[in-house]
């Protein structure tokens, strides 16, 4: 049996240690590149050695140092880390296979830095998700905004530096004025900040101040982009595009969405917070943010500012199915986790494929690209139907979940959201599809030379559509962790796992 | 054996260093005089701090003549604590002088630099190690004499009115204190600390007391620069050579603060200081006037240093707000920053040091664009500017985490936002900062500039390594500012 406790320190090691390396051959692109996609690949390895042992039942903790009285830097596996480690640690080899590509196709500058800054944004990754408390939790919330920063600016022209500010200053000022305060409190109030089965905080908090700390903790957690502090997302469009897709469709903001779930379930309580009348008000809040976001995306012309508000909206999916507070509805949350990942990525690819090919951004840009680009449109085809949650695509499932949860617990106005949300996706989506093949280009428009993206780009891209459709006939791994997780919150009301399907 | 003696070598030792320097005249014999006076000291601190690590006291009589008839130094483990550090963050700062004075400062000077950082550093550890009232005020008086020399000393003619105003406004700090021990002299007929704490409670309602502790706290205050007896401090920082500003804003202030505590706590006591006298209101309201206004201030800063110092205002502030929350967490807060601070400023400004070394200007303006030109220096800048707003794994998150657990002890929940905002204000400076150094193009007079030599970058990023060092290890920090608070609040070891 492998050494667990080392794989669980390896995890954010190994991203540290290959930015170094990455840094040290910055004269040799080459060898650079390998080094990134040696230190991926050796992650993703590491990540499903952990990913066997979880689901062979193992939980692996290590505590290294107390930091504080009774609070220490402390690293411990449950489910729901699992598969946030191992959805951003498989991702991040193909992101890296996609970003040799997008980076030399564009010809864009300090791309050693942009490496450099992606690893280390995978080890604060690897960090948050196997944190074992609030503290450790916290430090790597912090650095993965501070490491994301650079590659947020990487332009470095006026629009990249103001898109810092709005991105620095909501994500930082967010969780040092909420998120810390909300950490301080569950501190002051139950004596200890690390998670644990069943929650920390019964008999502790009660009523309207639990209600408080969980406004604390939603909005704090800033990288979850529930309205209104959703603006920094847009913001990090500016980014080149593998950022987007890696980070601001998984990492970030899945990071974000993870720490609202991991809180709700190993510091309040799923039991807690369903028997406090006061924390009912987070569901009203998701799904208006949620039906809000989108109606947004319709509005966008630029393909990217349009897939981040299609972002904010997903987010408070998941937001909003956790405030279901029933272990059903956890269980959909953290599917839906996983299937808006394979889902989103593969859209982002897209949009930087477009780009590096044809350099535009704009969807009104795209008629008739569909025939040039096959690969790379179809792979968006399946990353839409995945996004709007039609079957055969994973998408399906998570929003299947959420609405079993819904009818559960007679919430309707889940199931109004859902319902609306579902049609406002499609309108949204299902436009660029048909621009993209069935419109002709205006008349008198320079006629194309493009062709597909280079091959990395589309190799990457057509190995997440597949992962989308693929999670839908097998998503044995995903389910039997998301099982897991919801059962650690509280048992009442667990249906058989096979009842989905 | 010699061992013995440790509480009045420390202080000894650099003032002997200092005239030898002096009359050394050369100033790398000088400089290397006091690297090996300067190094000396952290290793004899250190030896103080574990013999007082389990609460003992050590009462050491100069020239042999007992207490209360001759001078008595008295170490416990908090003023060897601040030995500790006051000498360690001067051993890398006189590492670091060597280039930087000697590109800063004019040659005929340069050893009489050094015999005045010698005294002034003497100064210091005396404050700390002295049991005895009056003895404390000589040695305050000849670190700010040292001090006057140490900022007037470079070639910017700023600094020359800037330490004049220093000199005008310790005077008078200084001038308070004195008046103050002078009326408890009169009322209990003794300096010497222990004595004066046992023998106040008999007088302690009347009004020469009252009028002592007024003119004492007040005094003080004007020497740790709270807010708004601030004024002297920032041109002072900004105008003085990279060395002294470092060595003064990591050492000078908090020594004070160290008097401050042994002054309220100690010797009148936590009863007298928060019940006879309204002092939690006033200290708050400074501190938090401190922490807002001097953040605010240090936003519109063009010059590094000038904003920096505002800093260390606003960080004073802090550290005075869990002087004033007085309970375990928020007095161990308030020792660790002490500590904490002293480090992040002590690495900020020498790495300030390495540019200014390179540019000959601290200002914002000529910096743009430097953080190609000097990636090192500025990312460790942007480590500690990091660890001055208080992000996690850093030294600074140590502090505001005590500081916010104390109030929110207290149910003091506004305190705690008013806490996390002042953090904000600091990143919004910090990060101005960064803006420009990264991402405005490079002026042309930057086309040569490259990293600071080592001897300068080496202590810098010492210092910058320790602000992480300490967001994490604590037990050197935090566990010892426990131990320090939980006796000052005359609790058993551990608290509560």
């Amino acid at each position: 049996m492998p050494d667990y406790a080392s794989l669980v320190i390896a995890a954010p090691l190994i991203p540290l240690v290959g930015a170094a390396l990455i840094a040290l051959l910055h004269r040799v692109p080459n060898l650079r590149e390998a080094a990134s996609l040696v230190t991926a690949a050796l992650l993703a390895f590491v990540v499903l050695q952990l990913l066997a042992g979880v689901l062979d039942g193992a939980r692996p903790a290590v505590s290294l140092i107390e930091v504080l009285p009774g609070v220490g830097l402390a690293f411990s596996v449950e489910p729901l880390g699992m598969l946030f480690a191992t959805i951003a640690g498989l991702l991040w080899l193909v992101n890296t296979l996609y970003s040799i590509g997008y980076m030399r196709g564009n010809a864009e500058k300090r791309q050693t830095v942009f490496y450099v800054c992606f690893a280390l944004a995978l080890a604060s990754t690897m960090g948050i998700a196997f944190s074992g408390n609030l503290f450790t939790l916290f430090i790597f919330y912090e650095l993965l905004t501070l490491t994301t920063v650079p590659l947020v600016t990487h332009k470095a022209n006026e629009e990249a530096v103001r898109a810092g500010r709005v991105y620095l200053g909501i994500l930082m000022g967010s969780s040092v004025l909420l998120f810390l305060s909300a950490i301080i409190w569950t501190y002051v109030a139950a004596g200890t900040v690390d998670f644990r089965d069943g929650g920390i905080l019964a008999g502790v908090l009660a009523g309207l101040p639990l209600a408080a700390l969980l406004a604390l903790f939603a909005w704090g957690i800033g990288k979850a982009a529930l309205m209104p502090l959703h603006a920094w997302l847009p913001a990090a469009m500016v980014a080149p595009t593998p950022v987007s897709a890696l980070l601001h469709a998984v990492a970030v903001v899945k990071a974000g969405v993870f720490c609202i779930v991991k809180v709700i379930v190993y510091i309040f309580g799923i039991d807690l917070l369903a028997a406090t009348v006061e924390a009912q008000w987070l569901v009203y809040v998701a799904g208006t943010s949620v039906v809000l976001a989108s109606l947004i995306a319709m509005r966008q012309d630029n393909l990217k500012r349009r897939l981040a508000y299609s972002t904010i909206s997903q987010l408070s999916y998941v937001v909003m199915a956790a405030a279901m507070f029933s272990p059903l509805a956890i269980l959909g949350a953290a599917m839906h986790i996983a299937a808006h990942a394979f889902g989103k990525i593969t859209l982002f690819f897209v949009a930087g494929s477009i780009y590096t090919a044809a350099h535009k951004t704009q969807v009104s840009e795209l008629a008739g690209i569909g025939r040039r680009m096959p690969w790379t449109m179809g792979a968006f085809a399946i990353g839409t139907f995945s996004m709007i949650g039609l079957p055969l695509t994973v998408g399906f499932l998570s929003k299947w979940y959420m609405l079993q949860a819904a009818v559960q617990e007679t919430q309707i106005f889940v199931l109004a959201v859902l319902f609306l949300s579902t049609i406002l996706n499609a309108a949204y989506f299902i436009p660029i599809l048909y621009i993209a093949f069935l419109r002709r280009p205006p008349d008198g428009a320079p006629p194309e030379s493009h062709g597909e993206a280079p091959w990395p780009i589309v190799v990457a891209l057509c190995i997440t559509a597949a992962g989308a459709v693929l999670l839908f006939f097998y998503p044995d791994v995903p389910l039997a962790l998301t099982e897991s997780v919801a059962q650690s919150g509280g048992g009442a009301g667990f249906p058989p796992p096979d009842s989905a399907n | 054996m010699i061992a013995q003696h440790f509480p009045i070598l420390i202080v000894v030792l650099p003032l002997l260093a200092s005239p030898l320097a002096l009359l050394l005249r050369r100033s790398e014999a000088a400089w290397l005089l006091s690297l090996a006076v300067s190094w000396l000291l952290p290793f004899i601190a250190l030896s103080l701090v574990r013999q007082t690590a389990g609460g003992e006291v050590i009462s050491y009589a100069v020239g042999g003549w007992p207490p209360p008839i001759g001078i008595e130094y008295r170490i416990d483990s908090l003023s060897a604590f601040v030995m500790l550090l006051v000498s360690g963050v001067s051993a890398l700062v006189v590492t670091f002088a060597r280039s930087s004075v000697a590109d800063e400062i004019p040659a005929s000077r340069r050893a009489g630099f050094y015999a005045a950082y010698m005294v002034g550093l003497a100064g210091l550890l005396g404050m700390a190690a002295s049991g005895d009232a009056f003895n404390i005020f000589v040695f305050m008086e000849i670190s700010s004499l040292s001090s006057y020399v140490l900022i007037a000393i470079g070639r910017d003619r700023r600094a020359l009115s800037a330490s004049y105003r220093y000199l005008i406004m310790g005077t008078i700090g200084a001038t308070f204190y004195v008046l103050g021990i002078g009326l408890l002299y009169a009322m209990t007929g003794t300096l010497n600390l222990a004595d004066l704490a046992e023998r106040l409670p008999a007088v302690e309602n009347t009004r020469p007391v009252l009028a002592a502790f007024g003119f004492i706290v007040v005094g003080l205050s004007l020497k740790l620069a709270l807010f708004p007896l601030h004024v002297w401090l920032p041109n002072a920082y900004a105008y003085a050579p990279s060395t002294a500003s470092a060595f003064l804003a990591s050492t000078a202030t908090k020594v004070a603060i160290y008097l401050l505590l042994r002054f309220i706590f100690s010797v009148f006591g936590i009863d007298f200081s928060f019940k006879a006298v309204p002092l939690e209101p006033i200290l708050l309201a400074l501190s938090i006037g401190a922490i807002l206004v001097a953040s605010l201030v240090a936003m519109f800063q063009q010059n590094v240093k000038r904003m920096l110092a505002y800093s260390s205002i606003a960080q004073i502030g802090f550290i005075t707000l869990g002087i004033a929350i007085a309970n375990m967490d928020g007095m161990t807060g308030a020792i660790v920053h002490l500590f904490n601070h002293a480090v992040i400023k002590g690495a900020l400004f020498l790495l300030v040091g390495c540019v200014v070394f390179r540019l000959h200007s601290a200002q914002l303006e000529d910096m743009a664009g430097i953080g190609t030109k000097m990636p090192v220096t500025m990312t460790a800048f942007a480590i500690c500017g990091l660890a001055m707003v208080g992000a996690p794994g850093t030294a600074g998150f140590i502090s505001k985490w005590f500081l916010a657990v104390g109030a929110a002890d207290q149910g003091r929940w506004w305190l705690v936002g008013l806490m996390m905002v002042g953090s904000l204000l600091t990143l919004v400076y910090m990060a101005r900062v960064l803006e420009i150094a990264f991402f405005r193009p490079p002026s042309p007079r930057l086309e040569k500039v490259t990293e600071a030599p080592l001897q300068l970058l080496l202590p810098a990023l010492a210092l910058s390594a320790a602000t992480i060092w300490f967001g994490i290890d604590t037990t050197g920090s935090a566990g010892f500012a426990q131990q320090a608070a939980a006796a000052l609040l005359g609790l058993p070891p551990g608290g509560q």
